[in-house]
């Protein structure tokens, strides 16, 4: 987003790269104290391990001395250090003033305000009270059911639809960070044709002026690129306006959509299908490197059903159980029951033969070390026939997912009322994108393109390196280009248009399972945005038309006014959702060619969008950009991944910068990537659990031309990417350069120093033993403290976390930012472990450096009944209230830092600097007005969202009733698809969160402190095959 | 050896010594004293108004009640400011001519909100809620005075946080029957603090320690 990032991006610069050997004292200090990890050592030392270690991160592991005295300081040492240039004797001077005039800062009268009311007040709005609109966001082929809340006709936070079935009421990170994007100041506000601003009007005449020529020649000339198109208007309006210019071509480019899919379902079918899964249904999922739980079509619902399947109680104690095989990291790989690094192009040859071994004919053979895998996964899947699927990731071939339909027909998963079933296609138009593209590529080359429509996307910046889409851009007589920022396309278009937000529009969108939602606007465009149905209509015969009449046009036809209201009041369109279909695949995967397994000498270089930025859309976002990935806990930068051996063999490492005074800052080796004939230039980070060989390259960095948050982040990994290999490529280098480069990783802040935070067994222990969690846990008695006991007479509030179900898919923590008006800091100030997030997501490993099981522990306030940080408030700015919670007092506090200091927790953040924008008027609309938005010198925390406690309370004892369990849920609460957090009253026995607490599982951290927190946490369970040994676990071992 | 200090340099010496601390004392009570004078609370000082709207005419003479305006108060945080169309409703019939309200028929005709000036101004860190002390039967004078008898309205209570407290303390002084709420003329009869203690039960008040909890008004 613009300013709040930016403009501590200027304080801290651009991390320049950091060369060893250079004079400059600076760098020189760095460089003498950098520690280098030993992964051999690390490695013996796990070897030697026994029984269940945690850990987080490589450095933690190998035990350095020096590493250890860093953690042992809990702001490091420069981040109390002043670093703006003012000398000693002026900051005395600045001193004494300001201690001599401190007195006076709170007198003098208070400004004169005023009260500016409606002249027509609209029906049913009270000043006051927040409005909730349904919506959808679409994202790429994928749509997302909202509910916004809006105060005085400003959004200000989402929420999930619960009507919507890609939602069930949760939502993900990317639609919980949409309203910065809707407010950021950096967007384009102005219509533009060749740099010079222009009025709308003067577009729609130039629009209107090309229709004699386009009909002469039948719009011959006339080319129009879109994303993937789930509007069922836009479809219907571009369709009717290749009817009306028939030698004109539609074509689709969506970077981070997956032909795979396409091709895959055309290629088992014969016809372009929509695969939609049932995970509550499933009791084993085998996953060919699908990350169906964190992104793509309908994750948010798959994230719901399949940890509602998977939820333990004292009685119920089934779980399914799911394989991932991934080259990379993934949020569904860290929660599988079996997570196995796999080259991506191995995964193939996996399915291959798991098909030949379920008797789908084919033959393929595996590594002797995965025949195991192999054999178990196979009997699980034919002993679960009919309650089973396969599903194949998005970026895999056609063939893997052609498979993957495949043994899905023949173990009955596909039949009528089974784990998986085909509809039509939600996208409008189905096609090949890559060709699409090339096929528009080659018409503009060969000058067949006169006037060229990009609606949304950013080809330029996105299309394979070597379609050299920008040379062929500059063919075309004629381009336009609709889009949110001034981006690396506009630049290259003579007409820009800024396009509106989808909380600004009226349109239309289908969601994985085909269901259809009106996008209605919250508010009216910002920055004088128009959508894709006004650009198109300003081109057909109709251009008069409105985007709103347009799309209830598409839909009220045979139905009345009410109808139209509901599906607005609802979200949802009703008894839209396709039917499934009935279709057998009659694909043999015979039929396949032998496939040739890779070279394992060779480096394999994958592309993913980025978890945080997607495709590069989100790169001006502060809130995405500044939100640690969730395997990686990178933030503000992307860096080649690759796996622990991998790094070893390159010579590659990072170094924690220990008493340059950076918790968070991270120099790693700088590598240069050569492939498909193009360079970049990358930081390397090494990823346990990372398959060997695999070089991951995440997409959505190193805009030139984003906004000022967004633009010269990390690398541009699109650089390399060739139409050869958009998803993977083979047959490229890296080399290290020798420089390094500073990255920000938050798992390096806040350690706890190995203590038993998370625990987790597998279900056979678990029914062995549930009350496992609290095996040689010290838990002292209540009575054993010096404090005076607080009675909780009436509500006590409490929190229960259950790590089974965390997947780490951060929507909890930009929710949190969204609801209580966090400030984000910028690189620079993550690198001194100053940033502000109330809810972090802790990422613990457990088991071997290459193939680790992966934990996530969501950590906000504790909310301790014996407070330490109360205790040590020399101003009484933190205080208990009646009700159990630690109370924030921002306009008492001082800024001591004493309530942070003594916290075991390392929940309360500290605002070293004026870290949010009080300037910028769109951010001020942002805002939640239930919070107050803190200034510098502030300690704050969260606080159980008290806001939304005391609103719902007062509302209830105007009721006369009490409050009901579920009637307060907090921001992090609404967000999870896994339902992982649940929020209420513990002193009601009947309360869902109460029920979890008497939960043998129930455990509390720390607990040997007597701190007695109200968030508890519920210990893992994983499910793993009993068939299968732990990889890296010693025999005799068996925990 | 002679004495150099005169005897007496033990008296000037202790006058000094105790009139500077005395002096010390005395400022800071001043200091006090201001902060908590109408100077810095704006505490009884009429606020000139964009138009010379007269609560005392409204309410006390015509008897309009509070909530005909205040439209929100039983249900909101905010009581709810008038928008233009509500002074039109009767002021498109009622002295349609006078002069001194064509800043109301100008906002009608143009559109643009008239701007009130803010005469109880909170912190923004302090969340007050009009709905939930109405519906506990506390009354609209008890915070704003007799706004019936004030031809433009004043600040009747200091609004500083001792003031909030005296009354989270102890809500049973001000309590009244639910119907007397809107009451501007209520006076606490003599038995207050019996029929305030049998209101507080009937109202399901929350306990002192909960009403005087930091979150209960900070967040």
């Amino acid at each position: 987003m613009g300013a709040e990032g930016h403009r501590h991006e200027h304080r801290g610069g651009e991390e320049p790269e950091v060369k060893h050997d250079a004079h400059d004292p600076c760098t020189e200090e760095l460089g003498s104290r950098v520690y280098s990890l030993d992964l051999a050592a690390i490695r013996e030392r796990l070897a030697k391990s026994t029984g269940k270690e945690y850990w987080r991160s490589l450095e933690e592991l190998s035990g350095n001395p020096h590493f250890e005295e860093l953690l042992h300081r809990e702001f490091p040492r420069q981040a109390s250090e002043w670093d703006e240039s003012v000398d000693r004797r002026d900051f005395l001077k600045l001193m004494a003033a300001s201690l001599a005039l401190a007195g006076l800062s709170g007198c003098g009268r208070k400004p004169e305000e005023t009260i500016v009311p409606y002249v027509n007040q609209p029906a049913g709005m009270t000043p006051g009270k927040p409005q909730y609109y349904a919506t959808a966001m679409p994202l790429g082929a994928d749509a997302i059911g909202l509910l916004v809340e809006s105060h005085e006709g400003r959004p200000t936070k989402i929420e999930g639809n619960p009507d919507h079935p890609g939602s069930l009421g949760a939502t993900n990170a990317f639609a919980q960070a949409s309203i910065l994007g809707l407010y950021d100041p950096d967007r384009s506000q102005v219509l533009t044709y060749l740099g010079e601003i222009r009025a709308w009007s003067s577009f729609l005449e130039s629009a209107v002026a090309t229709a004699p020529m386009l009909k002469a020649t039948g719009g011959a000339g006339l080319r129009i690129l879109t994303g993937s198109v789930t509007s069922p208007t836009l479809a219907a309006q571009l369709r009717a306006l290749l009817a009306q210019y028939p030698q004109a071509k539609w074509h689709q480019w969506e970077t981070a959509g997956s032909d795979g899919a396409r091709e895959g379902g055309k290629l088992a079918f014969g016809r372009y299908v929509n695969t939609v899964y049932r995970p509550a249904k499933a009791n084993v999922i085998v996953s060919l490197d699908s990350d169906f739980l964190g992104s793509g079509p309908g994750h948010v619902r798959y994230a719901k059903e399949f940890f509602r399947r998977r939820k333990l109680s004292g009685e119920h104690a089934e779980m399914s159980r799911l394989y991932v095989l991934e080259p990379t990291p993934s949020v569904t790989g860290a929660v599988a029951d079996h997570s196995i690094p796999m080259k991506a192009s191995d995964v193939g040859l996996f399915a291959r033969a798991l098909a030949a071994k379920l008797g789908l004919g084919g033959s393929a053979s595996v590594p002797a070390e995965r025949e195991k895998l192999l054999e178990a996964a196979a009997a699980d899947l034919q002993k679960h026939r009919g309650a089973s699927f396969v599903i194949a990731g998005e970026y895999q071939p056609a063939e893997v997912h052609a498979l993957a339909h495949a043994i899905n027909q023949a173990l009955l998963n596909a039949a009528a009322g089974g784990t998986v079933y085909y509809t039509e296609p939600v996208e409008m138009q189905p096609v090949n994108h890559l060709e699409s593209l090339r096929e528009l590529c080659a018409d503009m080359d060969a000058g067949r393109v006169d006037t060229l429509l990009i609606l949304g996307g950013n080809p330029v910046y996105d299309a394979p390196h070597d379609l050299d889409f920008v040379s062929k851009l500059k063919k075309a007589r004629l381009s336009f280009h609709l889009s949110q920022y001034f981006d690396e396309t506009s630049e290259y278009c003579q007409w820009h248009i800024p396009e509106a937000h989808y909380l600004e529009s009226w349109s239309d969108v289908r969601a994985f399972d085909g269901t259809a939602s009106v996008v209605q606007p919250l508010i009216a465009p910002l920055y004088q945005g128009k959508t894709a149905h006004d650009v198109i209509g300003a081109f057909s015969d109709k251009p008069g038309l409105s985007s709103y009449e347009r799309v209830r046009n598409t839909w009220v036809g045979g139905h009345t006014e009410k109808d139209w209201r509901k599906w607005l009041h609802d979200g949802v369109i009703g008894g839209t959702a396709f039917a499934p279909m009935a279709i057998t695949s009659k694909w043999n995967p015979a039929s396949l060619l032998p496939a040739k397994p890779a070279p394992a000498d060779q480096l394999e270089f994958i592309f993913r969008p980025d978890p945080s930025v997607y495709d590069g859309r989100f790169a001006n976002n502060g809130w995405l950009q500044e939100l640690p990935k969730p395997v990686s806990k990178l933030t503000w930068d992307n860096a080649a991944l690759v796996s622990p051996k991998t790094a070893e063999k390159l010579g590659l490492t990072h170094r924690a910068a220990w008493t340059g005074g950076e918790h968070g800052q991270i120099l790693s080796d700088v590598v240069d990537v050569d492939l498909a004939g193009s360079k970049v230039t990358a930081a390397a980070w090494t990823l346990p659990g990372q398959a060997d060989g695999v070089v991951t390259l995440p997409l959505g960095y190193g805009r030139s031309k984003s906004g000022q948050t967004g633009t010269n982040k990390g690398f541009n990994a699109y650089v390399v990417r060739a139409s050869t290999g958009i998803w993977c490529a083979t047959g490229g280098t890296l080399r290290k350069t020798g420089l390094e480069y500073p990255l920000a990783c938050t798992q390096y802040h806040h350690n706890m120093e190995g203590r038993e935070l998370v625990r987790s067994a597998s279900l056979d222990e678990y029914k062995h033993n549930p009350n496992f969690a609290h095996k040689g846990a010290e838990e002292p008695p209540k009575e054993l403290t010096l404090y005076k006991e607080f009675a909780y007479p009436g509500y006590a509030w409490g929190m229960a976390i259950d790590l089974a179900s965390c997947n780490g898919c951060n929507a909890c923590v930009v929710a949190c930012v969204s609801e209580n008006n966090i400030a984000i800091v910028g690189k620079d100030q993550v690198m001194r472990g100053r940033e502000m997030h109330w809810i972090r997501i802790d990422r613990y490993y457990e088991g071997s450096l290459d193939s680790p099981e992966t934990f996530f522990q969501p950590v906000p306030c504790q909310q301790c009944e014996n407070a330490p940080c109360e205790q040590v408030c020399p101003v009484g700015a933190t205080l208990h209230s009646a009700e159990g919670l630690n109370d924030m007092v921002y306009n008492r506090c001082v800024g001591t830092r004493y309530c942070s200091n003594n916290c075991p927790y390392k929940v309360r953040r500290f605002n070293f600097l004026r870290f949010q924008d009080w300037e910028t008027p769109a951010l001020k609309l942002m805002r939640n007005p239930e919070v107050t938005v803190r200034s510098r010198g502030v300690m704050e925390k969260c606080t159980y969202c008290v806001q939304r406690i005391n609103n719902a309370r007062i509302e209830v004892e105007k009721e006369n009733r009490p409050i009901r369990d579920g009637e307060i849920v907090t921001a992090c609460e609404a967000a999870c698809p896994a339902e992982a957090i649940v929020f209420g009253n513990a002193n009601d026995p009947k309360s869902r969160v109460a029920k979890l607490k008497a939960q043998q599982r129930n455990y509390t951290i720390l607990a040997e402190l007597n701190a007695r927190p109200r968030t508890t946490y519920l210990a893992a369970v994983r499910n793993p095959n009993p068939e299968l040994e732990k990889p890296g676990t010693p025999p005799g071992d068996k925990r | 050896m002679a004495q150099i200090f005169h005897r007496s340099t033990n008296f000037i010496s202790r006058f000094t010594l105790f009139s500077g601390l005395f002096l010390v004392g005395l400022a800071l009570l001043v200091l006090g004293a201001i902060a908590r004078s109408p100077y810095l609370t704006n505490q009884n000082i009429a606020r000139e108004q964009p138009v010379q709207f007269s609560h005392k005419h409204h309410v006390g003479d015509d008897g309009i009640d509070c909530r005909y305006c205040h439209t929100s108060v039983e249900t909101s945080a905010y009581a709810g400011i008038p928008p233009t169309k509500t002074c039109m409703n009767c002021h498109s019939v009622l002295f349609s001519n006078a002069e001194y309200l064509e800043p109301v028929r100008e906002s009608f005709r143009t559109g643009k909100s008239i701007q009130w000036v803010k005469v109880h101004r909170m912190p923004d860190y302090v969340y007050f809620n009009h709905s939930i002390h109405i519906n506990k039967g506390v009354g609209c004078s008890s915070c704003h005075g007799q706004v019936n008898q004030m031809p433009l309205v004043w600040q009747a209570s200091p609004l500083l946080m001792n003031w909030c407290l005296d009354c989270h303390r102890n809500p049973e002084a001000v309590l009244r029957p639910r119907e007397q709420v809107f009451n501007m003329d209520w006076k606490a009869p003599a038995d207050q603090a019996e029929i305030g203690r049998a209101l507080a039960t009937e109202y399901k008040l929350r306990t002192t320690a909960e009403l005087v909890s930091c979150s209960t008004c900070h967040r």
